[in-house]
């Protein structure tokens, strides 16, 4: 009987008998379009701004090098988008990078390079499941517990080299943070492979769409039959290991393993995520969404490397970036009153 | 009482816009003095929003609103409360982690010199239960407390605000007949003394019982504004519909031929609110569960389903033992469950309608391939299922939370449905959902039956228990106390819930 509806018409003045619900156009710009779209919008703006302001910045030297400095950035920010759209957070990838940095070098001059690098991401992904089980089992929130375990893993990482840099020489272990392929560095290769592999997971298979309905509404997730402990303990595994392959790499482009790197890294890989549009309350985001958070970041600063801004202002830039983003978000959603 | 002549709220072309619907189109309508308004209209009709704008929750996108004549624009809900109008959301909106007494009170709460005072909470809260009905206990952690108890918190909360105009938003959904007939009393009490109450339901014989004036929403404007006496339920329903659809009645049953039983629990036990249940559903048979609220029925669902640990007892399907420590457990066993909460337990609210629909189904591999998601054969088997239910709008994109509440519920009942499960459980099938589209679900339902199902069915709508089910067990205080053929009267299902003389109202804890 629904059926019997009369057909819809932009008119609503006459139709008193029968109402008649008329259909909006979709075409006009909404608000939750700017807040959707509106980071891609300001990435391409910056983009444009810095080519006309800069004569360096837009060539292909300049921008393979912004590629290859925030390689392992982004692969970091954009596992960390599974763990936060599970409705967790992560503090500690920072850490979890010192630790395999440390670990892979440490390795490498003992067994030799591939070993060293191989055991650097296997003690990431070892680090994020440490994570993932005080997080499931002893029900630690979890910005809480990262923020634990990222002192203990540091903390555990300085104690073994006894704060000193592992330096490690050879070139096959050099080479993943090094070379070439042509013109594209290695490590962005693999960034590449990595975030298409994250972003496939996150937004097509069965697996993803578990970690959106957990990050939703894990007790409704629960009740159709998703096992919740079980894909929290996932993401934080996959953070780990990425964050380990991260870590591999830097301390491969730099020929060393460094207890103290990655600082900057626990709070702008959060950043970049929630600069994207994924909500820090889980169940909404994408790993595209992260790539464009961290190109956001990673244009500021080239740019203002690139113009001679002083460093400060970068953060401050950044700083409000994200409050604008996420206010933007906040405001959006209480117009369409919820 | 003012005896202001004037309605104490006016409407004057109110539109609300939500991407790709207009909720409210235009409504105009006044709301008198003292009086109890009904709000009827099919799911999606804008009964909610309508509420929404006038509780300061939503801001309307044109239109003027009057307050005892004066125009007023509500910055949010507090906003509102200033101006005496308070509301009881159809999705409950408590503080689950306080207790009852402290959401009753919240932001409201006896002060001196910024501090609570407890024991004055206490005796306030006392006096309010005292006054209007709902004993519950004051200190129980919300959260933990079962949908009608949550709801009937709410109401208390509304009533204690004071409030000029308390608007009701399904505040029966989920309420047995005893408790809407508390709740009635309420409020005529409230009316009596000069309280204005806008209630909304899909009951219609509720709302012509306490109404005095009803309006009629169809797709977001108002159809009509009548005295209650001067319709009737099917007067109603064809100003809901605009043709005359059929009020409530009930396919005849299929015979149960089949012997095999499918379900068979037995001695099921549960701290204190499941003792030694046990029952059998056979292939194609609908079993009612008939009780108050809080005699343990959603908890009989709840630990068949693996949603709560049993502590004793056993569960067979198709004769085979079962150990169901999860509800992923059940579910793999062909045992399908609809709880009785949407919000809580049933979705998640920012995932769109084909994601939710799908979601208990991914593992089976209907939809999916070595674990990727077929995204297009999924969306189309979602829509015609979404057709199927009559959900409105029937686009599988759309996310849930953008949907009015009976077509939430619809959405729930489709979870189970995407596959075809060996048993359904079902705990309130159509809370919220209108007239029209509940006949669809019954005929669902029954049609699940024929086709061997077994079903299990929970609801506090008595008439729609005894309506479906081929035997009726009435539960009291955690064990089933007695078992009915089909079609008993529903003097002696009340009876044996109550328990012959003494009526053991629950919430004594
Ligand atoms: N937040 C929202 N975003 C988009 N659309 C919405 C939103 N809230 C409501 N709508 C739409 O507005 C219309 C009216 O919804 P409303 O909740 O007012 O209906 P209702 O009359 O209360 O129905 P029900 O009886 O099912 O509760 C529906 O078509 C619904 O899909
Ligand atoms: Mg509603």
């Amino acid at each position: 009987m629904r059926d019997m509806r009369p057909p819809k018409t932009e008119s609503t003045a006459e139709a008193v008998a029968v109402p008649v619900r008329s259909r909006l156009s979709l075409r006009r710009i909404e608000a939750r379009h700017v807040r959707d779209y509106g980071i891609i919008a300001v990435t391409a703006v910056v983009f444009i701004a810095l080519s006309l302001a800069s004569s360096a910045f837009f060539s292909v030297g300049n921008l393979f090098n912004i590629l290859y400095q925030n390689a392992p950035l982004a692969i970091m920010a954009c596992a960390t988008t599974l763990v936060v759209v599970a409705g967790n957070f992560d503090l500690s990838v920072g850490a979890m990078y010192a630790v395999a940095a440390i670990s892979a070098a440490e390795m490498a001059v003992r067994l030799g390079p591939l070993a060293g690098i191989l055991f650097g991401i296997v003690v990431g992904g070892f680090t994020g499941l440490i994570n993932g089980l005080v997080v499931t089992r002893l029900r630690v929130n979890a910005f809480l517990a990262t923020l634990a375990t990222s002192l203990a893993f540091r903390g555990f990482a300085i104690a073994v080299t006894n704060g000193f840099l592992v330096e490690v020489r050879d070139p096959g272990f050099t080479g993943l943070g090094r070379d070439k392929i042509g013109p594209v560095p290695v490590s962005v290769i693999i960034a590449v492979v990595v975030i298409l592999i994250l972003q496939f997971v996150l937004s097509r298979t069965v697996f993803g769409r578990y970690i959106y309905a957990v990050g939703g509404n894990p007790g409704a997730a629960s009740i159709s039959g998703v096992r919740v402990s079980t894909i929290v303990l996932a993401t934080f595994v996959i953070g780990g290991f990425a964050a380990g392959l991260a870590g591999v790499i830097d301390a491969s482009s730099v020929a060393s393993g460094d207890a103290q790197g990655g600082q900057a890294f626990a709070l702008t890989a959060v950043a970049a995520v929630a600069l994207g549009g994924t909500s820090i309350y889980g169940g909404i985001g994408s790993v595209w969404r992260t790539c464009i958070g961290v190109a956001l970041f990673a244009l500021i600063t080239n740019g203002f490397n690139l113009l001679g801004v002083n460093p400060y202002y970068q953060d401050i830039a950044k700083g409000l970036l994200i409050i604008f983003a996420v206010a933007l978000g906040a405001m959006v959603e209480r117009r369409e009153g919820r | 009482m003012d005896g202001v002549a004037g309605p104490i709220v006016e409407f004057r072309g109110i539109v609300k816009n939500y991407p790709g619907t207009r909720a409210l189109d235009g409504v105009s309508m006044e709301i008198t003095h003292g009086s109890v308004h009904g709000l009827v209209g099919a799911n999606g009709a804008g009964k909610s929003t309508l509420g929404k704008v006038l509780g300061g929750a939503t801001r309307p996108d044109d239109g003027r609103m009057f307050v005892e004549g004066r125009p007023v624009k509500f910055s949010g809900s507090r906003d509102a409360l200033q101006h005496g109008i308070a509301r009881v959301a159809q999705e409950l909106a408590l503080v689950p982690r306080l207790n009852v007494m402290q959401n009753v009170f919240l932001g409201v709460e006896p002060k001196r010199r910024g501090l609570v005072l407890r024991r004055k909470m206490r005796q306030l809260y006392d006096d309010l239960v005292g006054e209007y009905g709902f004993a519950l206990s004051p200190y129980l952690e919300v959260g933990r407390m079962r949908l009608a108890d949550q709801q009937k918190v709410e109401i208390l909360r509304a009533v204690n605000r004071k409030a000029r105009l308390i608007i009701m938003d399904e505040p029966t959904s989920s309420l047995t007949k005893d408790e809407v007939i508390t709740l009635h009393e309420m409020i005529r009490h409230l009316n009596g003394k000069g309280t204005t109450v806008i209630y909304v339901s899909h009951f219609l014989d509720e709302v012509l019982a306490i109404a005095d004036t009803v309006t009629v929403m169809r797709n977001g404007q108002v159809v009509r504004t009548s005295k209650a006496t001067e319709e009737t339920p099917a007067s109603l329903v064809g100003g809901m519909f605009g043709c005359e659809a059929a009020t409530e009645c009930f396919d005849e049953k299929s015979a149960v031929t089949v012997e095999t039983v499918v379900l068979e629990a037995t001695d099921l036990c549960r701290e204190k609110v499941v003792r030694n249940v046990s029952l059998a559903i056979r292939s194609g048979e609908i079993v009612g569960l008939a009780g108050l609220v809080g005699s343990g029925r959603s908890e009989v669902a709840r630990a068949i389903c693996g949603v709560d640990a049993i502590d004793g007892g056993t569960i067979k399907v198709d004769g085979v033992e079962q150990n169901f420590r999860f509800p992923r457990d059940a579910f793999r066993a062909g045992v399908a469950f609809v709880p009785e909460s949407r919000k809580q337990d049933g979705l998640c609210m920012q995932l769109s309608l084909r994601e939710n629909t799908t979601l208990p189904h991914l593992w089976s591999g209907i939809v999916s391939r070595a674990g990727v998601v077929q995204i297009r054969s999924e969306r189309s088997k979602v829509e015609s299922l979404l057709k199927s239910l009559s959900v409105e709008p029937p686009r599988p994109e759309l996310t849930v939370e953008s949907l009015s509440g009976g077509n939430q519920q619809k959405v729930v009942f489709g979870k189970c449905l995407f596959r075809q499960p060996r048993v359904l459980i079902l705990d309130e099938p159509t809370r919220g959902v209108d007239v029209d589209s509940r006949a669809n679900i019954h005929r669902l339902i029954q049609g699940l039956a024929r086709q061997g199902v077994a079903i299990l069915l929970i609801s506090s709508d008595i008439e729609e228990v005894l309506g479906l089910s081929h035997r009726v067990l009435v539960m009291r205080g955690g064990e089933v106390v007695r078992e009915f053929p089909a079609d008993p009267s529903m003097g002696d299902v009340m009876n044996a819930c109550f328990g012959l003389a003494t009526s053991e109202r629950e919430c004594e804890t």
